[in-house]
């Protein structure tokens, strides 16, 4: 249910909740993969952002939000200096993603020999949905901390990951399972949870044999 | 609390005599489960944000994004010791498009309900405060236009992409008025009336910006809706009542949305957006606008 404080707020950078709220939130997104700035960035713009790119201001808010600022900052306006000193090299293309949202962006963030990659779409009122982190299909908010996990199709995967959350005291709120392929018995999960995940029960989730691939990240 | 209008957030009002804010308070408690406390500090937080930001730049001439706007806040201050509609609706007119300057042009502003009918509630709050009433009136105030906001947001839209500028503008209009009454102290049915008959008045506005960006004739929109709000505020506190419901406005303003054609929300495609002065402006801006294609 909608809050008053998202009618009468939020307060940000103008002048679009769609095309600049939006756009830096799913940057923040991608930011928090890592935690720090990258080395590099790759903006692929989709759709309606092409086009919003200058006249909206979606090219700074993007830089922006791979700075890690806040997205009420007000240095917003001049991020391109901010990531230039921070010494992130950015680049913008055009790019058609398909059957997506038309404010659809895929970044790619890269830091010393690992990357990321996030495809994210603004959907209105600076809400967004993330809908592939590290070429996971997903439908996440970025509003709760994330876990992403690939995961063997087998039996008792799906119980042995929830232990091991639900022993460190930790809630979910939300879990979103996919099946990736049956043949090859790959599959995937996504979970809010409403608390923050301790590097170490990351740790131990990656050590279990029915997970491929874990990656944390923490609400926008 | 099973609200879905705010006949019926009035009705609890009535029944019990709490005031309409704690009702839209306690309302929001079921809903979210932020406290009071919060929901106040909160709001108060938003308030500041457009005092700071209109503070800051009061009397400034903004680069906006494209241009088309900029120095209109600036030409308004000025001119405000002889305006003929009086200091305080000139004053309203004048903090709504420096903020709406503001948001074109990457500045730091408050989403009320929406970052393109972001003038309207700062130049009707700061008038009031101005005008001697206390910040926490005003803060009240804002929250029971949050309510006001949430029922148009339940029953229809806030989108000019799917209902049109009424949907921005308009909303945004209603809830400065029923805000404003409620400021200077009228009853929630006076509050009901001014968010009516205020957005009676712009039902039917089409969203049409030049280039689809926020600026032409999104700004100097602001300035209207701030300037009805002030308006239909006192006409309630008059004693003039909306012959039609708040409810059924809203659903009127989302029926009149639904038969919008598409060119005419918010896609650039209708209305002025289409005038030959705005294909003027747009064909010379297009080469600077745009990324290259490269896939």
């Amino acid at each position: 249910m909608v809050s008053i404080l998202d009618i009468i707020g939020p307060s940000m950078i103008g002048p679009s909740s769609s095309h600049t709220l939006g756009a830096m939130r799913i940057a923040k997104f991608a930011y928090n993969l890592f935690g720090t700035p990258p080395d590099s960035v790759s903006f692929y713009l989709h759709g309606s952002f092409k086009e919003t790119y200058i006249g909206h201001g979606t090219k700074l808010a993007l830089i922006a939000g791979i700075c890690g600022m806040e997205t009420d900052d007000p240095n917003v306006a001049k991020a391109d200096k901010i990531a230039d000193e921070l010494g992130i090299k950015y680049e913008f293309r055009g790019i058609d993603l398909g059957d997506v949202h038309p404010n659809t962006v895929k970044i790619v963030i890269k830091k010393s020999n690992s990357f990321h990659e996030v495809i994210g779409s603004s959907i209105g009122a600076g809400r967004v949905k993330i809908i592939s982190i590290d070429s996971i299909v997903c439908s996440v908010s970025g509003d709760f901390p994330t876990l992403v996990i690939e995961n063997e199709d087998v039996p008792g995967a799906l119980e042995s990951i929830i232990r091991i959350i639900s022993t460190n005291g930790i809630n979910i709120a939300q879990v979103n399972l996919n099946r990736l392929s049956k043949g090859s018995k790959i599959a995937s999960m996504v979970i809010e949870l409403d608390d923050e995940l301790p590097s170490f029960v990351l740790e131990s989730l990656k050590m279990l044999n029915v997970v491929r691939f874990a990656t944390y990240v923490k609400p926008i | 609390m099973n609200v879905k209008s705010l006949k019926d957030l009035i009705d609890i009002c009535e029944k019990t005599g709490e005031t309409l804010h704690k009702v839209i308070m306690d309302w929001e408690m079921l809903d979210t489960g932020y406290s009071n406390d919060y929901i106040i500090e909160k709001t108060s937080k938003l308030l500041s944000v457009m005092e700071e930001e209109y503070a800051s730049k009061k009397g400034k001439e903004f680069k906006t994004l494209i241009g088309l706007t900029g120095s209109n806040g600036k030409k308004m201050l000025e001119y405000l010791p002889k305006a003929y509609v009086g200091e305080n609706v000139f004053k309203a007119a004048t903090i709504a498009v420096t903020m709406s300057e503001s948001n074109a042009s990457m500045g730091r502003i408050v989403a009320c309900p929406t970052a393109g009918s972001s003038g309207v509630m700062p130049g009707v709050l700061l008038t009031l405060e101005e005008s001697g009433i206390e910040r926490d009136k005003l803060v009240l105030a804002l929250i029971v236009a949050g309510g006001i906001g949430k029922i148009i947001s339940m029953r229809a839209s806030l989108s000019g992409a799917e209902a049109g500028c009424q949907a921005e503008i308009g909303s945004a209009t209603a809830m400065a008025a029923g805000g404003a009454v409620y400021a200077m102290g009228g009853s929630p049915q006076a509050v009901s009336h001014a968010a009516a008959l205020s957005l009676k008045s712009l039902m039917g506005l089409v969203c049409d910006p030049v280039g689809g960006f926020v600026e032409v004739p999104c700004v100097k929109r602001n300035a209207a809706g701030a300037t009805l709000a002030l308006l239909f505020a006192d006409i309630a506190m008059a004693g003039v009542e909306s012959v039609i419901p708040f409810d059924e406005v809203v659903d009127a303003m989302m029926a009149v949305g639904r038969s919008m054609p598409e060119a005419l929300r918010e896609t650039g495609k209708g209305g002025i957006a289409i005038s030959p002065t705005a294909r003027r402006i747009m064909k010379n801006l297009k080469d600077k606008l745009s990324i290259p294609e490269d896939n």
